[in-house]
């Protein structure tokens, strides 16, 4: 659905950060972009949603048409919601943007508040939420849209633990649920086997990808005690041992 | 009872002060046109309102015009220079130019250039108080979060939206910081222009009240004149303050 073929990104400062990045990402599916900080998985986050320009090879859907407005969904680091708009007024935005009146998306919003368990959040102020219901806000924002594609770029990182499981959960039912293709950048092993249902293993200087794992793991609450996880994570960390340079 | 006592404290710290000043004055018997004690600068206001409240509201009349246009000038300048690298470059010294030059200095000129005395004392009070608007609102401007920044491009908006929408809403508690700081220049420009044009013969508001009351050694309504214009500082300073917190109340602290 969404094809990359030898992406370069080479900075002003002479700096290689991506270099020859090919794969095809299918649709429906949940591909974590793991690898360690500073190998380019943010870099190359930013030239999918087609806020930077590679520098050579190509990036867009199939047939080669690069995303247009509201194609993309993303979602950041921190939730950067509007401080002084509500919840609503937040997950209204990108509908606001391109032109939709506020009657028209209201039962839209309402609906996408309900999926992320912010039913009753409509009219909270981001600075009295939780830094776990600002990023449900930030990903009902992403997904108002009704995105081809949603980015996250390590959305989780900032969140205590118990925060981060419960919404690392609530995301893969959310993926089961609607059957969105998700791009998901990310520093950690654990949260990638859990999540994804593909994993492209990415080494630094420059970014290349340096493997390239399906996983299926069964669904369900005991999905991170079961074997399997175990045996992706040794997978996975075996996989890091190889390709990193020393 | 802390809270209630806390807000108390100025104005009893005030009483107390004015109590030993008088205390003082009545001690040592101070001449009034030395030092008059607050009693004396009461009783000089209460039989020269009819001059000093014209003059107070005419030197209040230039000190908003001047904040009024201070905010325009201020605002529309960073706009620009946020939106073309060229244009900053060709303005920001010039800003910085008009701000350090003493007003003292150019108020004759303007006096001059500008026959109608109103006018030449807005402009002089205007350009004393632009410069912290255009700074903070610039500022403001330039913090606007890079990700909201991108996720305005992901959805296509437009130039207008961007600004309205975002960066001007990014800039207001910034532009705040600075309309306050301009209130109160704005106030010293209306003052020291009107002393200039004052000097000049040009008869207006409460600094020609001052220079007038100094020359027949009139210490006590010249005291009168200073309570004014103390006051109408402090309160422009509180009414900005206030508004800023109104227009910011649903945002929270941070």
């Amino acid at each position: 659905m969404f094809t990359l073929q030898a992406v370069g990104k080479t900075f002003p400062n002479g700096l290689r950060a991506l270099d020859g990045i090919s794969a095809e990402i299918g649709a429906g599916e949940f591909v974590a972009l793991l690898g360690p900080s500073g190998c380019g998985k943010s870099t190359l986050l930013r030239l999918l949603a087609g806020l930077d320009q590679p520098s050579d090879g190509r990036i867009g859907w199939e047939g080669g048409m690069p995303p247009g407005p509201g194609e993309i969904g993303f979602v950041f680091q921190d939730a950067t919601l509007l401080p002084w708009a509500d919840v609503a007024g937040n997950v209204f935005l990108p509908l606001r943007l391109r032109g939709v009146g506020r009657a028209e998306a209201a039962p839209r919003i309402a609906a996408m508040l309900e999926q992320v368990g912010l039913g009753a959040f409509a009219q909270a102020m981001p600075h009295t939420l939780s830094g776990g219901m600002r990023m449900r806000v930030s990903i009902a924002r992403a997904l108002i849209s009704a995105p081809r594609l949603l980015l996250m770029d390590e959305p989780f990182a900032a969140l205590d633990e118990f925060t981060r499981h419960k919404l690392q959960e609530d995301l893969r039912g959310l993926w089961r649920r609607s059957g969105k293709t998700v791009m998901f950048v990310t520093h950690s092993i654990y949260e990638a086997a859990f999540l994804a249902s593909r994993i492209l293993v990415m080494s630094p200087r420059p970014g290349r990808i340096a493997a390239d794992l399906s996983t299926s793991l069964p669904d369900g609450p005991e999905r991170r005690g079961c074997p399997e996880y175990a045996a992706l994570v040794a997978d996975i960390t075996e996989t890091f041992r190889r390709v990193m340079p020393a | 009872m802390n809270r209630s006592l806390e807000r108390a404290a100025p104005f009893l710290f005030g009483l107390i002060g004015l109590a030993l000043w008088q205390g003082a004055v009545w001690a040592l018997a101070v001449p009034a046109y030395v030092l008059p004690g607050p009693l004396a600068i009461g009783a000089a206001y209460l039989g020269d309102y009819r001059v000093l409240d014209p003059a107070l509201l005419s030197t209040l009349t230039v000190t908003l015009t001047a904040l009024a246009a201070a905010t325009a000038i201020g605002v529309t300048l960073a706009v620009a220079m946020s939106a073309s690298a060229l244009f900053r470059a060709a303005i920001q010294p010039w800003a910085v130019i008009l701000q350090v030059t003493p007003v003292v200095a150019i108020a004759p000129l303007i006096i001059i250039w500008v026959n109608q005395p109103f006018i030449a004392l807005v402009v002089c009070a205007t350009i004393v108080a632009f410069f912290p608007i255009l700074s903070n609102t610039a500022a403001g401007l330039a913090a606007t979060p890079p990700e909201l920044l991108d996720l305005f491009r992901l959805n296509g908006a437009s130039r207008w939206q961007m600004l309205f929408l975002l960066r001007l809403p990014s800039a207001l508690p910034a532009f705040l910081v600075g309309l306050r700081i301009s209130g109160t220049l704005a106030l010293v420009g209306a003052v020291v222009a009107e002393f200039v044009a004052g000097s000049g013969g040009f008869a207006s508001g409460l600094a020609y009240s001052i220079i007038e009351a100094s020359y027949r050694l009139e210490i006590p309504r010249m005291f009168a004149a200073l309570v004014l214009l103390g006051v109408s500082g402090i309160m422009i300073y509180t009414a900005l303050g206030l508004l800023a917190r109104f227009l910011l109340r649903r945002r929270g602290s941070a």
